[in-house]
């Protein structure tokens, strides 16, 4: 039997909308009876548009939102109900990184101690030197200089800092990533970087990540499972290789025929083209 | 074919004296009619600084240092400024990066139509909006006459793109600017409108420059590309080319750095550290031989 580490139950989440003075309330489910299962050690894809849920999704997954319906378990333990106090051990072994590593690190402090912050608020730091060697050994470990402990986040380029952003997510040995469309606003050239950096990591370290994107060329790279998300539902999910090579659903099938691949295709722009599935003659991953 | 726009051996600084920094270092190009150039490159290669030198929408602390832009044959920067306002909108047009900004968020959609069809073509008010209404049809608006009555903040970011699509062709130009138009949106929204640039472009027999960092975009739209770094051309030539049977080293890199949707995981090689190294070293090494013949 595998060995789940996160799971998720009839999982949904409802936005209260407010009604008038004389309408009812009526909640906005944007998010609808989701059953994933993450094995330990694995990498799940979770892809979508804009509005799909995806990001609510993973704000659930990290508990920092309450689910309003279904559960949530993780390592075996229930907490999509649980109050913040039970929480609060768990949260050392469930971290996420943002999207924008420009707006997520404080621009006023030095690396060492952004990204050590985590082991304070957990009372694992012991003074100064600790600190600063901390602080080193994570950049060491994605792949920046130790030098960089007395850095300001404004002198890094995009890619610099989203390894800082990766760093502070480590630095409490978690068990388990959440990562928002982390390569999203970078180049190509450091794009790539990134996402080996990932691979390596979770290799090294035995992650177990959930792995958000829009990007499904991105996920490819990284996931092991992927779920298409569409209007908060999960319209297609299962292994990285079978999705990519012969997706069953037709939104997953309209999602990669609009993945612009970079071969001539003549074609490719006509309006009264039918839904083709270009990709369907790669190898299984 | 004769070529709608020349760039040639064009510099451009941001700043004034010893501490400017160029953006472009002699980046030339040709779009011929009726053809879409695509003009490649990362963030800092300058591509979107060329786009606006052409557009005449340099930032207030960027100057073109040195080179030629020539449009239809005529000399654009010894132009005079009211001559070349003029062309804005008419003859050269944007569709700008970020829909949501760029429509004037208290004017509905429908006046900001009619006022660049009055302006540029002196239509009269009601002729103006018949036109907006042929126009908002043609970039597959549903219930046109409606949506000429909202403010941009009343429709969706796709919506809004095909606004700004509908007006820059309005008036016929012969050269579109496209600056990075399809970036901020999610993939199918994104086939939908290049599907509607090119349509458009057959329609209206305008040329395209197509500024984007995707070479999958170039791949499905444009016919020619040019591959900036730096500020300067690496490559250029016919997409199927260039794609293809890739010249220099750095448009190899960077289709190999490329995650690909159709293909596993293991063929994908990032971009050499020392690649990108060495391509600054010598794009500085040419600044410092300008400074030294100017000095």
């Amino acid at each position: 039997m595998t060995d789940i580490l996160l799971r998720t139950g009839r999982l949904g989440f409802a936005y209260p909308e407010h009604g008038g003075l004389f309408r009812a309330s009526t909640p906005r489910e944007v998010i609808k009876d989701i059953d994933l299962a993450v094995p330990r050690g694995a990498v799940l894809g979770l892809v979508g548009e804009s509005g799909s849920g995806k990001t609510t999704l993973g704000r659930l997954l990290v508990r920092l939102l309450t689910p309003t319906s279904g559960g949530i378990q993780f390592d075996g333990v229930e907490i999509g109900a649980i109050g913040e106090a039970e929480m609060r051990p768990l949260r050392a072994r469930i971290q996420m990184i943002f999207q924008d590593p420009q707006s997520s690190l404080n621009p006023r402090l030095r690396l060492a101690v952004t990204l050590t912050r985590p082991l304070q608020v957990f009372g694992r730091l012991k003074g100064r030197r600790d600190q600063r060697d901390r602080a080193a050994a994570l950049l060491d470990l994605v792949g920046l200089p130790t030098g960089f402990v007395d850095r300001y986040p404004h002198e890094l380029s995009g890619g610099q800092r989203q390894r800082a952003g990766i760093a502070r997510a480590l630095a409490l040995e978690p068990d388990f990533i959440v990562a928002d469309e982390i390569v999203s606003g970078l180049d190509v050239s450091t794009q790539a970087h990134i996402l080996l950096l990932l691979r390596e990591l979770r290799a090294r370290l035995g992650l177990t990540m959930v792995f958000i994107s829009h990007d499904l060329s991105v996920v490819r790279v990284l996931c092991d499972d992927v779920a298409i998300l569409n209007h908060g539902e999960v319209v297609e999910y299962g292994p990285v290789g079978r999705i990519f090579n012969s997706p069953q659903h037709a939104y997953t099938r309209q999602l990669l025929s609009a993945i612009p691949l970079p071969d001539v295709e003549p074609g490719w722009l006509d309006e009264s083209s039918p839904i083709v599935t270009s990709h369907s003659q790669g190898s299984a991953a | 074919m004769t070529a709608v726009l020349t760039v040639h051996d064009l510099h451009v600084a941001i700043g004034r004296g010893g501490g400017a920094t160029n953006v472009l270092r002699g980046a030339g190009l040709e779009v011929e009619t009726g053809e879409v150039r695509g003009l490649v490159g990362e963030s800092g290669a300058g591509k979107s600084m060329l786009g606006r030198a052409v557009l005449g929408l340099l930032p207030a602390n960027a100057a073109i240092t040195a080179g030629q832009i020539t449009f239809k044959g005529r000399d654009l920067l010894a132009m005079r400024e009211p001559e070349r306002r003029g062309l804005l909108g008419r003859s050269i047009a944007l569709i700008p990066q970020d829909p949501m900004t760029s429509l004037n968020p208290v004017k509905r959609v429908g006046a900001q139509i009619a006022g660049l069809l009055r302006h540029h073509l002196g239509l009269s008010n009601r002729d103006a909006l018949e036109r907006a209404t042929e126009l908002l049809a043609e970039v597959a608006i549903r219930e046109p006459r409606r949506v000429l009555g909202l403010y941009p903040h009343e429709i969706s970011g796709g919506m809004r793109q095909r606004v700004l699509i509908a007006m820059a062709f309005a008036c016929d130009p012969a050269l579109v600017i496209a600056d990075e138009p399809t970036t901020a949106l999610d993939v199918t929204v994104q086939r939908q409108v290049l599907q509607l640039v090119e349509r458009l472009r057959q329609s209206h027999g305008a040329a395209v420059l197509f500024v984007t960092h995707d070479l999958g975009v170039v791949a499905k739209i444009c016919r020619t590309m040019t591959v900036l770094h730096a500020g300067r051309v690496l490559e250029e030539g016919e997409t199927a080319d260039v794609l293809t049977r890739p010249r220099h080293p750095y448009t190899r890199a960077l289709l190999a750095a490329t995650p690909r949707a159709d293909r596993p995981a293991e063929a994908l090689r990032p971009v050499p550290p020392a690649l990108i190294e060495s391509l600054w070293a010598e794009a500085h090494r040419l600044d410092a031989l300008s400074m030294a013949r100017r000095a």
